[in-house]
């Protein structure tokens, strides 16, 4: 296998309510902001992760639309769909691509157009990633699904309503500080306790918002991107797992075994642990998320991810910072976008250009992404080669 | 538009409640499986679901999907039933205070939703407290 590199990132100018521009103008914003970022012009091939371009567009055949649009026919390209975890998973089939030596320059993409619909009709697009005869059927939202995973934690664990919201809240400092997010601003628990029930014990604040977005990176051989005179940024383990669909079906409702198991490979393919990581990136889809996530990738012991973040372990000053680019919450969650944006975000923080939310020193980062309330996750370790 | 083939077919888990017990380690299924996901035998017998069991968690949707609108606020949550089975569906008849992880529950036939004013009316299991 060979040593595949992070050649170059982009998204798309600003996430958020783009009503004046389309999904093909999205995706080739951030796919020339990652060739201009890697220096290069040619590509063997592209993966782009998208969930639902069909009920969110009603556009299938995104692979060789964008492909055509970013003036790139006739090179192959192939839609990738995990749920929430396409972006993720659109990686990985880059980084085996390039590994295999079957391609030397590989774009791996994600876009969603989410806002030209309405709220509902969003809901019930996003509500196709659970289990539609089983969870669907019976009236089940996401924010349902994972108030019922927060209730668990919370009964099992004690985990206190206001750690939930002190995730959000991080996450939004961070945010402040993205240029490109969706709500760069602060807010604070009390804004999060009195903001409108949506399932409880969620609320609004709890939840990450319907995003336009789009991202983009380039992957290459180590040492063709050796030569190009840049930091380095390599993709040194790769992890993807699954586990039933449909919450009731899991042994422990709290949780998350394909994020545990796809961290796992990912550990063990770069021979880290998780002590070693200096930057993660996760998948904080609502606040309760990110809490079962940190214990799935073995960053807290189990139970411990609401103490955690109260300590302030996974703020930017912390000794785990989480989410410098505002998470889900903050930056958006254009959801096949997202996988991919978190290796954007990574790959910053490893170069050192993140500006005002730098993790100082950064050299060994994480990103985990996961679909449905956890039915599918995708892990990447990076690290700064020099 | 969904057709109503998709609800005839669901007729033996939604209107009877047949579950799906292992021949090989006895572990029962709902909805039923093909193939075991502890043992990986395909051999099957029908079996009743148990009709009562004890909420593991819940919640109460108060933005749902179109088809619910009428019916917000609703509660729905997760019961571990009698024969070790763990199901999703609403929990009706009994006030949000009284939803608590434990509240004994048993299944009861109800409607789901109506699709439209001239569609189908979908029927399924609800939870009620004991």
């Amino acid at each position: 296998m060979r040593e595949v590199a992070i050649l170059g990132v982009g998204l798309n100018k600003k996430w958020g309510e783009l009503w004046d521009k389309s999904l093909r103008q999205i995706f080739v914003e951030a796919a020339l902001a990652a060739l201009d970022d890697a220096g290069v012009d040619k590509l063997d091939s592209m993966y782009i992760g998208s969930m639902s371009s069909g009920l969110f567009v009603g556009q299938e055949h995104i692979s060789s639309l964008l492909a055509d649009y970013l003036g790139h026919t006739p090179i192959p390209a192939t839609r990738i769909e995990t749920a929430c975890a396409s972006g993720g998973a659109a990686v990985r089939l880059g980084f085996i691509e390039v590994a295999s030596g079957m391609s030397d320059v590989v774009l791996v993409g994600g876009v969603e157009k989410m806002t030209d619909v309405t709220g509902s009709e969003a809901t019930y697009a996003l509500g196709t990633a659970a289990d539609q005869e089983y969870e669907g059927y019976h009236g089940l939202t996401f924010p349902g699904l994972y108030a019922l995973i927060a209730r668990a934690h919370m009964e099992k664990y004690g985990t206190t309503r206001e750690q939930l919201a002190l995730v959000a809240v991080k996450n939004h400092r961070h945010g402040a500080m993205n240029p490109v997010a969706q709500f760069p601003f602060e807010i604070t628990v009390e804004g999060v306790l009195n903001s409108v029930l949506v399932a409880d014990p969620l609320r609004i604040l709890d939840c990450s918002p319907i995003t336009d977005g789009a991202a983009a990176a380039i992957l290459c051989p180590v040492e063709m991107a050796r030569s190009l005179g840049k930091p380095v940024v390599k993709i040194i383990g790769s992890g993807q797992a699954t586990d039933s669909i449909a919450l009731a079906q899991r042994k422990d409702i709290t949780w998350l075994e394909a994020t545990y198991q796809a961290a796992k490979q990912a550990y063990q393919m770069a021979d880290k642990t998780p002590a070693d990581i200096d930057v993660l990136e996760v998948h904080d889809c609502f606040t309760i998320a990110e809490i079962c996530v940190l214990e799935a990738l073995g960053m807290v012991d189990k139970g411990e991810g609401g103490r955690a973040t109260e300590a302030g372990w996974t703020s930017l000053e912390g000794k785990m910072p989480v989410n410098p680019s505002g998470g889900l919450k903050a930056k958006g969650h254009p959801v096949g976008a997202t996988g991919v944006a978190q290796i954007v975000e990574i790959v910053r923080q490893l170069r050192g250009e993140a500006g005002q939310r730098q993790v100082k020193g950064a050299r060994l980062g994480l990103t985990q992404n996961m679909g449905g309330t956890g039915g599918s996750s995708v892990v990447h370790i990076l690290a700064r080669e020099d | 538009m969904p057709t109503p083939a998709k609800y005839w077919r669901e007729i033996p888990q939604r209107y009877r409640l047949e579950a799906a017990k292992c021949q090989a380690c006895g572990q029962v299924y709902f909805p039923p499986r093909q193939v075991c996901a502890l043992c990986g035998s395909r051999k099957f017998s029908p079996t009743r679901l148990a009709e009562r069991g004890k909420l593991l968690t819940y919640t109460i949707i108060r933005v749902p999907p179109h088809q619910f609108t009428d019916l917000a606020p609703y509660a729905v949550g997760i019961a571990e039933l009698e024969d070790g089975v763990r199901l999703t569906s609403q929990i009706v008849d009994c006030s949000f205070d009284e939803l608590r992880v434990g509240l004994p529950v048993k299944l009861e036939f109800r409607k789901i939703y109506e699709e439209g004013q001239a569609g189908i009316i979908c029927y399924g299991y609800k939870f009620v407290p004991e």
